[in-house]
């Protein structure tokens, strides 16, 4: 299931603007890998840009390579609705889709691809991937009601659940916890902590503890000075990191001193 | 939870404090003043002989003086200016509903005499004088305007689409501003324009209900793009995203996400849009002409229309004149309480489909 992501020398381009340059970084399968740094570093560029999503944006474009299990995602010969079919992506605000049902969204990924599956089938996928988003107790009892009634927290794992219902081989994470409370964030983090030892899990945030909470390794991206591409700085394990950084500029960003 | 709880709360009026309390004026005393002063503006305009415009004029100008300058001795300036602006305010929604009220109240008085149950099932065949109707008219008009929701619905939508989901550049702005040209054009040169079209093919003095169709068409098209590009580009691009996300392709994410999520504005677009176009005379008068009988096959020969046939019974009443004018108000009401009711339509659709929130 879950696969090893090898990044090498990519180049993240928004038109002719560079925005993150020269990243190399290997992400070990069945583990989280946090990102931190600065806002408008590049962190969330470089993760859309691991599923194929940066190109949805007019202009945006990428070079050098990033390789899954000995394929290049970025040769020509792959088209992206594959990779985003194995690489799925929960977004920072809760996002489910407001015409579908709770049963519907969680489904979605499959029935919009329009794979047929037994209505038996659908019920156990359903419920499985509720289960695993640890939503099933909550709304078992109103599958039929829109998603978009749910609590934020609630909303923002149904999303998970949609995710991991098409059954990804990674799951991208772009500051899943920012707009919810602490508990919704701890409910989160668990479930990322169980959900490691079926996928590969990148996750970025702003939450330093939380990155030191749930990741194994974690990647400092920074930006050199204003206008400039970001860069990632560090990529080291999370204790390392966050107890004895190779870079200063890693260590005043982890103590505060930033800036 | 505080533990300070006094006993009794001190009087206001001794706090010293940036919040003071003001002198206000009765609860009626603006409504009151304004009226007042209408009936001095009706017994002003009465001084030159009474004359019901200049009443209006010589009592809203004194009403809001009199609110006003009231207001500002009373309650103090900023009260004042806020009276003022109320005034002049209410007073320009009045003026502006006039025309619609006694617009509609016309209408009604002169077309509830011929709303009868001849006028809805006898066209106006061999009818010379009395009786007479506009079944004929009625359908001429169903048919002529699905006709061309037919024609225009797919066309308007699958370009807001191209424009909202794929069009980038200079092809894109193009398209744009061509549609915006569109919207502005006269509807009598749309039909020039049909009549021209079929000209060319079946020759001069061609009339068909499919002509006004096209006509009608070339005046929706615009109308139907810019309401449905605009609902399109309400939807959040989160929810694309989202759908990409998931493996889906983009013509899927269109008709599975981005459709379902503005069906109703779309919808609603779609109806308004046809209430705009149901009442076109000119159009009509140049490509399909007025018949007296009925032609429900829009592919051959001229049909009726409400529009025209009201024209008709208007400037061509034959004789007695009262009785074609009778039926020629009696179909301006049917047709005023077509766009009613498609307006009507309009709101539910935007009601019953728009996303649910649960709650």
């Amino acid at each position: 299931m879950a696969k090893r992501i090898d990044v090498s020398d990519l180049d993240i381009y928004y038109g002719n603007f560079k925005a993150v340059e020269g990243v190399n970084i290997s992400i070990e399968p069945r583990s989280i890998t946090a990102l931190i740094g600065p806002s408008g570093c590049g962190k969330s560029t470089f993760l859309r840009s691991l599923n194929r999503m940066h190109e949805v944006i007019p202009g945006a474009r990428v070079e050098g390579k990033v390789v899954i299990d000995g394929q290049d995602l970025y040769s020509a010969d792959i088209d992206p609705v594959d990779v985003r079919r194995q690489i799925g992506m929960v977004f920072q605000r809760p996002n489910p889709f407001p015409t579908m049902s709770i049963y519907d969204n969680v489904i979605a990924g499959v029935r919009l691809n329009s794979t047929r599956m037994k209505k038996s089938e659908m019920d156990d996928l359903v419920e499985k991937s509720l289960r695993g988003a640890n939503l099933w107790t909550e709304v078992k009892d109103r599958l039929n009601r829109p998603g978009s009634g749910l609590s934020g927290g609630q909303q923002q794992r149904l999303c998970i659940a949609r995710a991991i219902a098409v059954e990804p081989e990674v799951l991208l994470m772009d500051e899943p916890c920012s707009a919810l409370d602490p508990i919704s964030t701890l409910a989160i983090e668990d479930l990322m902590t169980e959900l490691k030892d079926r996928f590969t899990i990148v996750i970025v945030t702003h939450n330093m503890q939380q990155a030191a909470r749930v990741s194994e390794s974690t990647g400092f991206f920074n930006l050199a000075g204003v206008g400039q591409p970001g860069r990632l700085v560090e990529f080291n394990p999370t204790e390392k990191i966050f107890s004895n950084p190779d870079e200063q500029a890693t260590e005043d960003y982890i103590t505060g001193r930033f800036g | 939870m505080s533990t300070q709880t006094s006993p009794a709360p001190a009087p206001v009026t001794e706090r010293p404090g940036p919040v003071q309390s003001h002198r206000r004026l009765p609860r009626f005393a603006a409504t009151g003043l304004y009226l007042a002063g209408l009936v001095l503006g009706a017994l002003l305009s009465a001084l030159t002989g009474f004359n019901l415009a200049l009443t209006v004029v010589y009592g809203a100008v004194l009403g809001t003086l009199a609110v006003w300058l009231t207001s500002r001795a009373v309650e103090g300036r900023r009260k004042g200016t806020d009276r003022l602006v109320t005034c002049i305010v209410t007073t320009a929604f009045v003026i502006a509903m006039v025309p619609l009220a006694s617009l509609v109240y016309t209408v009604l008085d002169n077309g509830l005499r011929r709303f009868d149950a001849a006028f809805f099932n006898s066209s106006m065949l061999g009818v010379v004088g009395e009786g007479g109707g506009a079944y004929h008219a009625i359908f001429g008009t169903l048919i002529i305007t699905l006709l061309t929701t037919v024609i225009s619905v797919p066309i308007g939508l699958l370009a807001a689409i191209y424009l909202v989901e794929y069009g980038t550049g200079r092809l894109k702005r193009a398209i744009t501003f061509l549609v915006d040209v569109m919207t502005g054009i006269p509807s009598i040169v749309a039909g020039l324009f049909a009549f021209a079209l079929f000209a060319l093919f079946f020759g001069p003095g061609v009339r068909l209900g499919v002509m006004g169709a096209i006509a009608l068409s070339v005046l929706m098209i615009p109308v139907i793009v810019r309401s449905s590009e605009e609902v399109l580009k309400l939807v959040p691009n989160e929810l694309r995203e989202a759908s990409y996300a998931l493996g889906v392709p983009k013509w899927r994410t269109i008709v599975k996400v981005v459709i379902p999520t503005a069906i109703a504005g779309l919808g609603t677009g779609v109806t308004l849009a046809v209430a705009r176009v149901i009442g076109e005379t000119a159009p009509l008068l140049v490509t399909v002409g007025i018949i007296n009988g009925t032609n429900l096959n829009p592919f051959e020969g001229r049909m009726a229309t409400l529009p025209v046939f009201a024209f008709y019974q208007l400037t061509q009443p034959g004789y007695p004149p009262e009785l074609a004018i009778e039926r020629a108000w009696t179909a301006a009401l049917v047709l005023i309480m077509l766009v009613m009711a498609l307006n009507v339509v309009a709101r539910l659709i935007s009601r019953f489909f728009a996303p649910k929130t649960g709650r």
